[in-house]
Order: structure tokens, then sequence, then C-alpha cells
């Protein structure tokens, strides 16, 4: 999986992440929920009973057209290298999906929401799956020379 | 109202995420690669959003109840348990492999890159079964009737 260097971005990363962090707060004070998307996505397509999913479609909805709509006002916006080999895309969707299921949180659940609230459940997560995280980019470029 | 407030919460999460270049899985991986072509803008991500939420969030508990439901309903569970350590351990393997995250997925949606069409259904399918797992005997809490 050869794809290429990226440029370091501080301060479009940091708007972005504010963004991010501004979408929660809207999560929280509309619908008193965390805004993590695998929950939302779990609860939009019926798969836990937590209450209204009318709002976590639209959410989900708002996700997919976020792109399209940035591309209008900024065609150049979206530089986008996909890993390219399907089998491995299948099984890498396959454990973030068990994974964050059985683990209750994603990036955002657990490390934007989970963090925000000082939770030392959240951070013992995010610990543990950016760790696995790293160790497995390490091992697919380093060891195995990807 | 509420899937008109739930679309507006997704769009400002996904815009953040693509002016965030998180879209881009290419640019997650290269923050993975610390020995290598390390690009820490994910960093400054989760800064700009944990802080937002965190300020925002003690603005939006000020109130009795969010404005759209009865009450604030967020996670109440302390436990670093096993369900927990396994999945986020799982994900972060699907992380490192395939650069993407449930919410960067769905952004990258619209873009139809190859890899994202495998990924995304794989995802689902495992939140799907993810949610099955945590019913197993091995990830239930310990000293309590199964």
């Amino acid at each position: 999986m050869l794809l290429p260097p990226t440029e370091f971005t501080p301060w479009a990363s940091l708007f972005g992440g504010i963004l991010i962090g501004l979408s929660a707060v809207m999560v929280m004070a509309l619908f008193g929920r965390i805004a993590g998307i695998a929950g939302i996505s779990r609860s939009a397509l019926g798969m836990s009973g937590a209450g209204d999913r009318s709002w976590r479609i639209a959410f989900v909805a708002g996700l997919v057209a976020a792109p399209v709509l940035v591309s209008l006002v900024d065609p150049g916006a979206i530089a986008q290298s996909v890993p390219s080999s399907l089998p491995l895309m299948i099984g890498a969707g396959l454990l973030v999906g068990v994974g964050t299921a059985l683990g209750s949180g994603c990036t955002s659940g657990h490390g934007v929401c989970g963090l925000a609230r000082l939770s030392a459940r959240s951070l013992a997560a995010v610990t543990t799956f950016v760790g696995f995280a790293m160790l497995t980019v390490f091992l697919i470029r380093h060891v195995f020379g990807g | 109202m509420r899937p008109l407030l739930g679309l507006l919460c997704g769009l400002v999460f996904g815009i953040g995420l693509v002016v965030a270049g998180m879209s881009d899985p290419a640019k997650v991986l290269n923050f993975l690669d610390v020995s290598g072509v390390w690009d820490p803008s994910l960093a400054f991500v989760m800064g700009g959003a944990i802080v937002t939420a965190f300020v925002g969030y003690r603005w939006a508990w000020r109130r009795t109840a969010p404005a759209m439901m009865d009450r604030f309903d967020v996670p109440s569970s302390s436990a670093i348990d096993r369900p927990l350590l396994v999945g986020a351990a799982l994900f972060g393997m699907g992380w490192g492999i395939g650069g993407f995250c449930p919410g960067p997925a769905w952004t990258a949606l619209p873009l139809l890159a190859p890899g994202t069409l495998a990924f995304l259904p794989a995802m689902l399918a495992g939140l799907w079964l993810g949610g099955r797992l945590q019913a197993l005997p091995a990830f239930q809490p310990k000293g309590e009737p199964t």
C-alpha cells in the first residue's frame, strides 16, 4: 500500500477539529447525546434500540453530503488516496466495525466526546486503539515493507 | 425539526472532517506512521475538537435538559473491561490497515473510491456483528448473572 506523503496542515486541521467539536456540542445541547459516529451509525441502521432514529439518519446523511458541499465551494479541497487492496479494505472495515461496536466507541465517541468528558474509560480506549493502529502501520510499512 | 437539526449537526461534523483533511486515509496513516513520513495534523484535529467540546459541554450542561429531548443521556459506565480493550485493539488494527474510522468512511462515500466502497459495507456488517459479540459470555461483566 504505497500512499503518498501528506503535507502538515496545522491551521486547516485545527479549524476542522473545532468544527467537529462544535458539532459534538450541538448534538449534546440539542439531543443530549454523545456524537459518536459508530453509535450513531448503529442506531441509524436500527442495530440498537437507542431511541429516536430520525435525527441519526439525518446526521449520517449530513456526513455524506458534506464533501459535496465543500467541493461546490472549493473544487480542489478534497484530495484523497484510499488504499486500493479490496480484500485488505474489507478486512479493515470488518475490524473497525466489530471493534467500535464491541468497545462502545470510535475516534469521535471515545476520542473527542469521551476525552472532553474526562472519562478514564475513554482514555483507556483511545490509548489502546491509537497504540494498536501505530503498531499495525509500523508492521505493514517498516517490517513487511508494504 | 429533529431531522433538520440532525442533518445540520452531521453537515458541520462532515465539513470539519473534510477541512481537517481527515477524509484522506493517507493523512491518517501518515499520522500513525511516527517512524516514517509522519504528518502530525491529526493531533491538531483532536486538540481543536476536544478543547471545543470540553468548553461547550459545560455550557450545554448548565440547562436541565437538551433542547429537543427530555433529558441528557450520556454514557455512565466507567469500567475498563474486556469488551472495551478487545474492541479498541481490533478497531486500532483496522484503522491502521485502512486509514478509515467510522466518520471519515461516511464522508469519503460520495468520492466513490473502490477502497471506500469495499470498506464501508464491511464496516456496517462489523458494527452489527460487534453488537452480537457483546452478548457473548466472555464479554459479560464479571460476577453478574448472564
